[in-house]
């Protein structure tokens, strides 16, 4: 059996020379389940640790694209101070966001989110004279961190690869850390945490901040992947693809959205060139994943896994 | 066993490898990528596109200007991020030398920065917004077949206030760029034209009910513009017939109309005006051969899309004859790209100017009966009309683009 960490190693290694092994649309589609790998992550600190199901996530990556590409276009400043405002501006309408929307869990805070999320995508519809409506902000360029362009599909795909890599492990040290433990907490035991003294509604808040956080940290991956940003990054359905991903890799685990965001990519982008009713196919995966691995394709294959290697020891 | 297995593979590859050679040796084919809508709210317009391309290479056997030509589909489900991945991966993996599409303008733009690093030349089949790739960033990739949102509308604005003698327009379309491009061409010639703009209403786009608008027109108008996409039109003259709101002309933009919504159309589209590049009851030889090949494939009369996507293929034809074939000098493909004139075509002459766009007839159409069906006869036809109108190009591009409120309505009552 291999071990954990030979197979880290070894994913590691073939991330890193996947440019040298596939052409450039094979690369660029790798950037793309990375920005897509991101935001599954982030969300998977509400859906999978917090328990708690947002269906308006697409919100903060929209949210982030648009001020990185406003405060690019329309007030001029540079790459850097372009992203560190959005990433910012983007948290701070989290934090705010997380004021109304944790008022409730369950199915209430299902619906906050889906409503906060249609307000933002109307908002990018209808405020034209800011956001142009549904012509979108095209026009963004991408930035060129110590002189190296990134417009290249290998060079950018490092670049997302340095970003992603960080960012995820950003989320696991949140994750394993003391405070992963109590979101965990009040992810099982609510009364229960609160009654050993911890204040569920802040555990609550700071994972669901942190998620808007890195949601942005996605979608300035994606903004300067597309140079282009549009209302529809920001739609319901967007919102509910992301949800598909962290449930269909596996809530709650590390591994589960990263193979879920490429679950869900490559379906989208690559098998829909070989089959014209790729939507439907999507929905065969899904309905395939949750009759047979209900809890989500990695804790699932992990138990095959660890079934058929106990059978032939 | 096992070598022999070996042996067949090895020779197998060798074949392989022979037969590619032998298909360099002739040239390899034009390859187009074809980026069309199959899922989604738009696929019903990707569909008639599809249709379009499908019949030009059929009727040419896939050979063009003495090459083989290579389709390849790709489905952008009418989204943005999508039309990027789909515009990537026609360049990237499939080697594509030339684009077709896509359908929605946002798509167009996703993907404008894209094409002109990829330098892969596109040519756009369906309406474009004027506020795009070809005005304010000029791309030499890019390439219109057809006009832009504005440009037919500016001929029915003129041709209401000077031919028809209008005086007071209502002006009701689909508010997104499309219906806000559409309207401020129409009134900018209008207005221009000695007629006023009385009032602008803007229904959203999947509004469910039109009866708070039609109410709202004023009943002291003798004109009411409808600028309409997809099937809205169709609802909103329905809707505006029951409600017996008056007698005034009506005026719609290309889609009010189309001969794709027409046939489900009844009494409520007669006498309705238009305009277009294009109308499927246009008296030429080459259009009643095409609608008759359209008729015959597919059972239903072209419109829009179908026609912009198969004279898209005409332009890229003509393009093609005037480099002998050979695609492979990019740059002198790319400039017959520019300079291809096209003499017959179901639309007409079409030709592209300075910017890429298209220099077409526009048609005014009006919807009579004709053998039990509704049709888009032609009143009067307007030959080399640009994307400008009769106005300067350089005025023209100084000033702010269409919008809902540019040109600024002076003429509004409360």
């Amino acid at each position: 059996m291999i071990r954990p960490r030979t197979g880290a190693a070894l994913a590691v290694a073939a991330l890193l020379a996947l440019p040298w092994i596939g052409g450039d649309y094979y690369v660029n589609l790798a950037s793309q389940v990375l920005i897509a790998a991101v935001l599954a992550l982030s969300l998977n600190l509400l859906v999978g640790y917090a328990g708690l199901i947002s269906l308006g996530h697409a919100a903060w990556l929209g949210l982030a694209a648009y001020f990185c590409a406003g405060f690019s276009l329309k007030l001029g400043l540079g790459h850097l101070s372009a992203a560190v405002l959005a990433l910012v501006c983007t948290t701070l309408a989290a934090a705010l966001t997380g004021l109304v929307a944790l008022r409730a869990s369950g199915l209430g805070f299902l619906m906050i989110t889906l409503a906060v999320g249609q307000v933002l995508w109307g908002l990018a519809f209808r405020w034209a004279a800011v956001t142009n409506g549904d012509n979108g902000l095209s026009g963004v360029t991408r930035p060129a961190p110590f002189g190296i362009d990134l417009n290249g599909a290998t060079a950018f795909y490092y670049f997302a690869l340095a970003v992603a890599g960080v960012a995820a492990a950003a989320m696991a040290l949140i994750v394993n850390s003391a405070f992963g433990a109590l979101l965990r907490g009040t992810r099982d035991q609510p009364r229960r945490m609160s009654a050993l003294g911890h204040d569920v509604w802040l555990v609550r808040y700071l994972a669901f901040v942190a998620a808007g956080f890195f949601g942005a940290v996605a979608g300035l991956l994606f903004v300067y992947y597309n140079k282009y940003i549009h209302p529809q990054s920001l739609s319901l359905t967007s919102s509910a693809e992301i949800l598909l991903m962290v449930i269909a890799g596996g809530p709650g685990t590390l591994a589960g959205p990263v193979v879920g965001a490429a679950v869900v990519v490559l379906l989208k982008s690559w098998i829909s060139s070989y089959v014209e009713r790729w939507n439907m196919l999507l929905g065969f995966v899904f309905l395939a994943i949750v009759l047979f691995m209900p809890d989500g394709l990695v804790p699932g294959l992990r138990r095959a896994w660890r079934r058929l290697s106990g059978e032939s020891a | 066993m096992k070598t022999g297995l070996v042996g067949a593979l090895v020779a197998g590859v060798l074949a392989l490898l022979a037969a590619l050679q032998h298909a360099a040796a002739q040239g390899e084919p034009l390859r187009i990528g074809f980026l069309t809508v199959r899922t989604g709210a738009l696929a019903a317009g990707g569909k008639q596109m599809e249709e379009g391309i499908q019949l030009f290479l059929k009727e040419r056997n896939y050979m063009l200007a003495g090459r083989k030509v290579e389709l390849i589909i790709a489905d952008t489900g009418g989204t943005p991020p999508q039309a990027k991945a789909k515009t990537q991966e026609l360049v990237e993996k499939d080697r594509v030398h030339v684009i077709i599409g896509p359908l929605a303008t946002f798509e167009a733009l996703a993907i404008d920065d894209y094409i002109k690093q990829a330098q892969v030349p596109l040519i756009t089949p369906t309406s474009a917004a004027q506020k795009d790739l070809a005005q304010q960033k000029l791309n030499d990739y890019v390439i219109h077949a057809v006009g832009t949102a504005a440009q037919p509308m500016h001929v029915l604005g003129d041709f209401a206030a000077k031919k028809l003698g209008v005086k007071r327009v209502v002006t009701v379309a689909d508010d997104f760029t499309y219906g806000h491009e559409g309207t401020a061409g129409f009134q900018h010639a209008f207005e221009d034209g000695g007629g006023k703009v009385v009032q602008k209403l803007w229904p959203p786009l999947n509004v469910a009910d039109y009866g708070s608008y039609v109410g709202q027109i004023k009943a002291d108008s003798d004109g009411l513009y409808a600028g309409f996409a997809g099937i809205n039109g169709l609802r909103f003259l329905k809707q505006y017939s029951e409600y017996q709101a008056g007698k005034r002309s009506i005026f719609g933009n290309p889609t009010c109309v189309d001969e794709g919504v027409l046939r489900n159309m009844g009494d409520e589209a007669l006498g309705v005006y238009s305009a277009s590049w294009y109308s499927a009851a246009l008296d030429t030889p080459e259009n009643k051969r095409f609608v008759d090949a359209v008729l015959g494939e597919y059972k239903v009369v072209p419109g829009f899309y179908t026609v912009g996507t198969y004279v898209a293929g005409v332009y890229l034809e003509t393009a093609l004859a005037a480099v002998k074939g050979r695609f492979e000098d990019k740059a002198a493909f790319l400039k017959a790209l520019h300079e291809a004139r096209v003499e017959k075509s179901p639309m007409g002459p079409i030709r592209i100017d300075e910017y890429g766009k298209a220099i077409l007839t526009i048609y005014v159409r009006k919807v009579e009966r004709r053998d039990g069906r509704l049709v888009n006869a032609i009143v009067a036809a307007y030959p080399n009309v640009t994307q400008f109108f009769n106005y300067d190009p350089k005025q023209f591009l100084a000033a702010p683009v269409y919008s809902r409120d540019y040109p600024p309505a002076k003429n509004l009552e409360p």
